[in-house]
């Protein structure tokens, strides 16, 4: 078979949407794929942009891997723009010099920033803000300034006067037309956005025009009309977008009269073999500026090449954000210009609320509408307007206050099947409760399954209720059991442990179980009991509920032994120290390894030789490092302010001080910390559950990170803390977590699951919204106050040490376990060598 | 308790009842000591379960899926109503009452009979049971 040659041009987030969707399908197999790539990295979520400024690295932002198009055996060529089309032999040139021929040929090249050709607006210290590189050089010249200014009012360019404030510049946007967003918003609507923007703090300059950028005793000054001026460090150009059509300019295709280029439902330019989708497109004279249309195209694309049909007749350009903090919404016709259309107003100047709904003349169908303040009603706005619903009686009631709770609410299932959930996506509610009578029970399946929610996570509240209510629907009980044992959360359990103070699995499971327990219930619950009463893992009732690792208190390795890991806080260790541990390690032969937790590993000690062990390290001022235990792990540090030139803190020291206060503490399952002395970062804290980096004024803390197989950034969660608010926030953090985690659930995947994300977790800890702070702050310090070096105990009781017994009957050691040297070190003997150990030949 | 084997088989005294550990497993070495090497001798896991019937159960102690003697370390485990061990490496379930492993019923440890006398804990290790 000769499979059809396919040139994609542009890999950007449309572009990589098609090949993805491509590559899903079985027809893939039918085409030989090329991909140019103008930019140095494949595609990545120019969306969420700004989130590289708030920590978010290229990497997090990353869509398309470079492993991933090697898998789906497509050729990526990055950092060559295609330079030349010649339509007539179907080939294309690259700016490298490669050609390659085509049958089908796909333009996905997005858009440019416009700037506008003031004299002055290509000095160096003028800026766009598109790409992970304009946004590296506009970071790189903040450093030198203290003044920012961002030109055009729109949509971006808010966002990027927020980014210039956040990198701590005083923030101007100056805006041509009368009013802030005027694309999406109304008279009033951006009257008001204006107000809040200048409460936060940046300056906005409305119905001004700049005539003259010139530099000025090192600074730039920006020369308006009418004789105004203003001095700035740095200039983002934001006016506006343009359609990246020169490439098909040159090869001789159908343009509009202001650029894009022209596509019909198909998709396909004024050539039949060659389509444009994504935001350099012109479909009904009009470029889509947004994600979700061009994701639209891209399917439809690929449908049609598939063979099917599809047809793209415009798509919805409502948007819902938040600007500099502020709620903004805007729906369908904000600004009620078809004919007929009467409009109802709400104003709260006192709390900031503007609200307007744009109807027909019946007031029977909603055409628009605009909110600045507060965007609760959006989503059930916007299923009035995109899915034809007819208004209530008195349609007002819906942006109205609810004055005693009555205003009517859409539910889920006054929904039509097509009624679109998941614009990024296009999942519609047919999709979803297809997918939940498919066999998808959780809100987690059903994201897998359809991908609705995964974009922009705007529709995730609307999706969450549509899933309920199909769940009900179908006299299905989502399944949240611990096991067969207990019909119970996990939560749930904590919460009658707590409660009802049991102390014993028997007491647990005789008042709320059934059976005799498993190894999903056992540890579990020995966890909570430990969370809670924080008792020795070998008082007899709990001694039975522990994995090997618990019991044993060291981690088994593959061949039986076990590894012994004494706790280094802060991974700071004296000489002495460390020439006890490598005689320790000598004296019973062990294999020593530098852990990535700043720490040391002794593996293949005997289950005997544990106490002994233990009692020569404890004697040396060591302590248990809870290696095998759902517990704090290790707190990683940096060298900090009393060594490296660049600290401004003394990140060892609070390391050692986070380490010895939550050492011991069980939790659902393990907690990894870091401290790290600025932000070069050294010591990862990023990463970690819990991470606290300097600042020249305290510390800034980070949480819910996690490496290991699912990696992800943690987020930061409050800045310039001091140490006593600090460990106050992190104590109450931890606890919640243990509180209310799932078993085996790190704390990412924790935040991931929790209603509200990050700014719930904020309103908890940090506004007492639950009113449960003093509650996790004694129980937090119940748990310090009752710590025990569990070693140190055991090794003190000749009860607990009968356990560590490797046979009852005799006390010859297991012949089983057999090591052999390797780089002068011992290691498990495979099978075969210990066969040949034992018989010689 | 297994009274109608003790006339039949070869019982041999492994340990106290105050050596076991309630719940949970303890290891024993049973066999051939005549030779006075420990080659001919087999690892045995013994569970005692005061709340079941029978209480106490002895199993091979080597995990055949790892190949290491810990099945005396794994967590007891009730699965449908049956009592299995389940292996601390890689969390396999062997029904206690005969061996069998749960994921892979072609997979089978050896079972012992077992009595108490007294406070005596006695294994028989002569041929198996059935
Ligand atoms: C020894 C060590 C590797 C080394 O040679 O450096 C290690 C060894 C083990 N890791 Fe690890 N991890 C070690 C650092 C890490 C790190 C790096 C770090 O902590 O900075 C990570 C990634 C960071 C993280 O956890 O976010 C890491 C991610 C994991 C994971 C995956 C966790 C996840 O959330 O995806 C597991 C599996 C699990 O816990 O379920 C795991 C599990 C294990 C276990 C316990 C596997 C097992 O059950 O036998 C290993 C046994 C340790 C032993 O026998 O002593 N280990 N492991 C490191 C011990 C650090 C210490 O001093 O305590
Ligand atoms: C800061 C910011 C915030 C945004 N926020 C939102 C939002 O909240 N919601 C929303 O819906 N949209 C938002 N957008 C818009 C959204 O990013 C775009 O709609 C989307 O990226 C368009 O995708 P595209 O693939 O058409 O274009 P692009 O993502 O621009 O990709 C086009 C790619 O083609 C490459 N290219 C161009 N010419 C060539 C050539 N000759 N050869 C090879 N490669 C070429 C370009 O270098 C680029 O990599 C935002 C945009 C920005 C900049
Ligand atoms: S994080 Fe900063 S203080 Fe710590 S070692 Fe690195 S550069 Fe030095
Ligand atoms: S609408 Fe963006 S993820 Fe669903």
């Amino acid at each position: 078979m000769v499979k059809q040659k396919l040139i994609v041009i542009g890999n950007g987030m449309v572009g990589h949407h098609f090949l993805e969707q491509l590559a899903s399908r079985p027809e893939k197999e039918l085409f030989d794929v090329t991909v140019f790539c103008a930019e140095p990295r494949p595609a990545y979520d120019r969306v969420h942009l700004s989130e590289y400024f708030a920590g978010r690295s290229a990497d997090d932002l990353a869509m398309g891997k470079i492993e991933q198009y090697r898998d789906w055996g497509f050729e990526l060529l990055l950092n060559d723009a295609a330079v030349s089309i010649d339509r007539k032999n179907k080939v294309v040139t690259s700016e490298s010099g490669a050609e390659k021929s085509y049958d089908k040929l796909i333009l996905a090249t997005g858009s440019y920033p416009f700037v506008p050709p003031i004299p002055g607006h290509e000095h160096e210290k003028c800026f766009v803000y598109r790409t992970l590189e304009d946004l590296d050089a506009i970071r790189a010249a903040s450093e030198k300034a203290t003044t920012g200014v961002v030109v055009g009012g729109g949509l971006l360019g808010l966002e990027a006067a927020n980014a210039l404030k956040e990198l701590g510049l005083e923030a101007h946007v100056v805006e041509f037309a009368p009013g802030l967003m005027s694309v999406q918003l109304d008279e009033g609507g951006s009257e008001l956005l204006q107000h809040k923007i200048e409460d936060l703090g940046v300056t906005v300059h409305a119905s001004t025009a700049t005539e003259l950028i010139e530099e000025k005793d090192g600074r730039l000054r920006m020369q308006f009309k009418g004789d105004r001026e203003l001095t700035t460090d740095l200039i983002v150009f934001s006016a506006g977008i343009r359609p990246e059509d020169k490439l098909a300019k040159s090869a001789g295709l159908q343009l509009g009269e202001r650029g894009g280029i022209v596509i019909d439902e198909a998709c396909r330019t004024s050539d039949g073999n060659i389509f444009a989708i994504g935001e350099c497109a012109l479909y009904n004279n009009f470029i889509y500026g947004l994600v979700a249309p061009g994701y639209t195209m891209a399917r439809n694309t690929v449908s049609i090449l598939c063979g099917e049909e599809a047809l793209f007749t415009g798509a919805d350009m409502s948007t819902k954000l938040k600007l500099l903090g502020v709620q903004v919404g805007s729906i369908g016709d904000a600004h009620g210009r078809a004919e007929g259309a009467a409009a109802i107003t709400f104003v709260d100047e006192q709390s900031g609320v503007y609200k307007r709904m744009i109807t027909d003349a019946e007031g029977k169908q909603l055409l628009g509408a605009v909110m600045v303040g507060d965007t609760d009603d959006y989503d059930q706005l916007l299923q009035y307007h995109l899915n034809g619903i007819e208004l209530p009686e008195q349609p007002e009631q819906l942006i109205l206050p609810a004055a005693d709770g009555a205003a009517p609410t859409l539910g889920a299932g006054a929904l039509p099947e097509t009624a679109t959930i998941c614009s990024c996506h296009n999942v519609s509610k047919g999709d979803i409760v297809q997918s939940v009578q498919g066999g998808c029970c959780s809100l987690g399946e059903v994201k897998d399954a359809t991908k609705a929610s995964t974009g922009c996570g705007g529709c995730s509240a609307l999706l969450k209720n549509v899933v309920d209510e199909e769940l009900a629907a179908l006299g299905m009980e989502v399944n949240n059991d611990l096991c067969p044992h207990f019909p119970h959360t996990r939560q749930e359990i904590f919460h009658m442990v707590q409660v009802e103070e049991i102390k014993t699995f028997d007491e647990l499971l005789e008042k709320h179980g059934r059976g005799n327990g498993c190894e999903i219930c056992k540890p579990t619950v020995a966890s909570i009991l430990a969370s809670l009463w924080n008792e020795h893992v070998h008082e007899k009732p709990h001694v039975g509920l522990q994995d090997t690792n618990d019991t044993f208190m060291a981690n088994m390795q593959k061949n039986g032994s076990y590894s012994v890991v004494p706790r280094v806080p802060g991974g700071e260790i004296t000489p002495d120290k460390l020439i006890v541990l490598g005689q320790v390690a000598k004296k019973y032969d062990l294999y020593t390894k530098i852990t990535g937790g700043q720490r040391v590993d002794l593996f293949g000690a005997r289950l005997e030789q544990l106490p002994e062990i233990w009692r020569e390290l404890i004697d040396a001022g060591f302590e248990t490092g809870h290696a095998y235990g759902k517990a704090l792990r290790t707190v990683k540090s940096c060298v900090g302010s009393t060594w490296c030139r660049f600290g401004v803190q003394d990140s060892v020291a609070m390391a050692l001080d986070v380490e010895n206060r939550y050492k011991g503490l069980r939790s659902p399952h393990k907690i990894k910390m870091a401290v790290s002395g600025c932000t070069r970062e050294c010591a990862e804290a990023q990463s970690k559950d819990v991470g606290v980096i300097a600042t020249e004024n305290g510390w800034n803390l980070f949480v819910c990170g996690n490496g290991g197989m699912r990696p992800r950034h943690a987020d930061l969660f409050a800045t310039d803390l001091d140490d006593e608010t600090l460990i106050k926030y992190i104590d109450r953090f931890l606890m919640f977590y243990v509180r209310t985690a799932d078993k085996l659930q790190r704390t990412s995947v924790w935040l991931e699951n929790l209603d509200g994300g990050l700014d719930y977790l904020r309103e908890v800890i940090i506004d007492d919204k639950l009113g449960i702070c003093d509650e996790l702050e004694a129980q937090m310090a119940n748990i310090v106050g009752t710590y025990q070096c569990e070693w140190k105990t055991a090794i003190n009781d000749p009860e607990m040490l009968k356990r560590f017994r490797q046979f009852v009957n005799t006390d010859e050691p297991d012949e089983k376990i057999v090591f052999v040297e390797e780089r002068g070190q011992p290691r498990p003997a495979e099978e075969e060598e210990i066969v040949k150990i034992a018989e010689p030949a | 308790m297994n009274q109608v084997a003790i006339t039949h088989t070869q019982w041999q005294p492994i340990c106290q009842q105050s050596d076991l550990v309630a719940d949970s497993g303890v290891c024993a070495l049973v066999g051939d000591d005549s030779s006075g090497k420990t080659s001919g001798k087999k690892s045995i896991a013994l569970f005692f379960i005061p709340g079941a019937e029978p209480q106490l159960y002895a199993i091979d102690n080597r995990d055949p899926f790892a190949n290491a003697g810990v099945i005396a370390r794994g967590i007891v485990a009730e699965v449908d109503g049956e009592l299995t061990v389940s292996s601390p490496l890689y969390k396999q379930h062997f029904r206690l009452s005969d061996g069998v492993c749960l994921e892979d019923e072609n997979v089978k440890l050896a079972t012992y009979p077992t009595a108490f006398d007294g406070e005596t804990v006695l294994v028989s290790t002569g041929p198996e049971e059935s």
